[in-house]
């Protein structure tokens, strides 16, 4: 069952059409990562809460559950039959399995820990006293943490964000769970790879895995090179 | 000193080869089957076992395609039991696969199932065609035959650009039954033999597709042993039961029609 014809790169259209989806998933996932995971690991470092370990631990989770647990919870979440699911239906008329949306939800759980931990880490490592020169000259919490912790500590949080942005990149299972594999919207790199695996469609799928390796590769050589300078 | 940790090695390697020499065959068959098959194998299983109380079988359940191309590339299974013949022919043809044991043992039947109460069943066409219908299961046409005798459908009826956009592929017929029954779509084309299945009998409604609704798809479920199970007496067995009647019955009752 071969190709009718490959073009750029030796990529068909559709398998072009796959990995901008994944790029833009990734993309916008990370800005979440960014908006919700930043906030998140300062509170995780500062509070006192007795609830911060059970936190800690469930941001922590995906790291060693399989994604497909992940994603079989949030295929009944998001189903219309359910709470979450028929909420967003009665909202927006939409459902949230099989859609864009779904799977940047999916995806924020899923990369969560790739990009916390990192931004905790960072964060932790930002010496106290500039924290408290800038509280002492009258600076608010807020502002001491948008204008002088987020800043002194970007190198380790840009980090995280290409961390978390190259996992959403590599993601499978959640996806082959709440997804439905349709074009332009939920079928993302890693599953058009397998579809072309599955029907023995070997130059295309060697092409395909071949330019998904150079850029992961591309990526953790960014985090790597972030992570050697700040030492 | 050396010598003697030499001998002693020796010795262990020795008995290890003799222990597994000696084991007796056990009859144990590895059977890769259609995802259609799911319920179906179960009691044809429990069947052959019945009359083989020594044999001890193992299944394992994915796309036709899928299992085609694991099996294509060694996989250890003894028989293969797909949703079409042609995966069957094609393993035979490239060696991977014993060509006189190559059989026809049933035939598949399509339905649109919905578990939507809203869906209109009274026809196919006012099924498909209502605004109920927001998403459509299928599975992957690419692998899955009945994904292909779906897709066949959609094309004779000329829905198959106006559904493309609601259409969501499972990986195989059992992930596209999932995402009905999870109500996550509100219908799909699954097998017959899913509706029936004590697991889902009972659950929403169906409607059979009749077969000239999707002509070169013939749903036809080819066997064949694979070059694996080539020595495996009980594995030629189980192909043999397959077209007795007892199986027959079997396959009947779960939603399939004779192979003829």
């Amino acid at each position: 069952m071969p190709e009718a014809h490959a073009t750029f790169l030796g990529l068909s259209p559709a398998l072009w059409q796959s990995l901008w989806l994944t790029l833009r998933l990734a993309a916008i996932t990370t800005l979440v990562l960014g908006i919700v995971g930043l906030p998140l690991a300062h509170w995780l470092n500062s509070t006192r809460s007795k609830l911060a370990a059970a936190l800690e631990t469930v941001v922590a989770l995906p790291v060693v559950l399989p994604p497909t647990v992940i994603g079989f919870y949030l295929l009944v979440a998001f189903s219309p039959q359910h709470g979450p699911g028929r909420w967003w239906q009665a909202v927006t008329g939409q459902s949230l399995a099989f859609s864009f949306t779904g799977l940047v939800i999916a995806s924020v759980f899923y990369s969560l820990p790739f990009a916390v931990q990192p931004f905790q880490a960072a964060l932790r490592a930002v010496p106290r006293d500039l924290l408290d020169a800038g509280a002492t000259l009258g600076a608010s919490p807020r502002r001491v943490f948008w204008r002088l912790h987020v800043p002194l500590a970007w190198r380790g949080i840009a980090a995280g964000l290409t961390l978390g942005f190259a996992h959403t990149l590599g993601e499978f299972g959640v996806v082959l769970m709440i997804g439905g594999a349709i074009p332009g919207v939920t079928k993302v790199a890693s599953i058009a790879l397998y579809d072309e695996v599955q029907a023995l469609a070997y130059p295309q799928a060697h092409a395909f895995a071949a330019t998904l390796l150079v850029l992961a590769f591309a990526l953790l050589l960014v985090v790597t090179i972030l992570q050697r300078r700040r030492t | 000193m050396r010598r003697r940790l030499i001998i002693v090695l020796l010795i262990i390697l020795q008995t290890c080869r003799l222990a597994a020499a000696d084991k007796p065959a056990a009859a144990v068959v590895s059977v890769a089957a259609a995802a259609n098959l799911t319920y179906a194998i179960e009691a044809l299983n429990l069947e052959f076992q019945a009359h083989h109380p020594g044999a001890r079988i193992t299944t394992t359940l994915g796309a036709s395609g899928s299992l085609f191309a694991q099996i294509r590339h060694g996989a250890p299974y003894d028989v293969f039991l797909s949703a079409d013949t042609q995966y069957p022919a094609e393993l035979a043809a490239a060696g991977a696969g014993v060509s006189a044991t190559l059989q026809t043992f049933a035939r598949g039947r399509l339905v649109l199932w919905t578990t939507n109460p809203r869906l209109p069943m009274s026809d196919l066409k006012a099924a498909l065609t209502s605004p109920a219908l927001r998403k459509l299961a299928i599975a992957q046409p690419r692998s899955a035959p009945y994904g292909r005798a779906a897709q066949t459908v959609l094309e004779q009826l000329g829905l198959w650009s106006t559904l493309a956009p609601r259409l969501v592929i499972g990986e195989n017929i059992a992930q596209a039954a999932q995402f009905v029954e999870t109500g996550n779509a509100d219908a799909g084309f699954v097998a017959l033999s899913f509706v029936l299945s004590r697991r889902l009998a009972g659950r929403g409604s169906y409607l059979e597709i009749p077969a000239p609704a999707y002509p070169g798809v013939t749903l036809a479920h080819g066997a064949i042993l694979t070059q694996h199970g080539r020595e495996n007496v009980t594995a030629r067995q189980y192909l043999e039961f397959l077209r007795s009647s007892a199986a027959q019955r079997i396959l009947r009752d779960q939603g399939y029609s004779s192979p003829e």
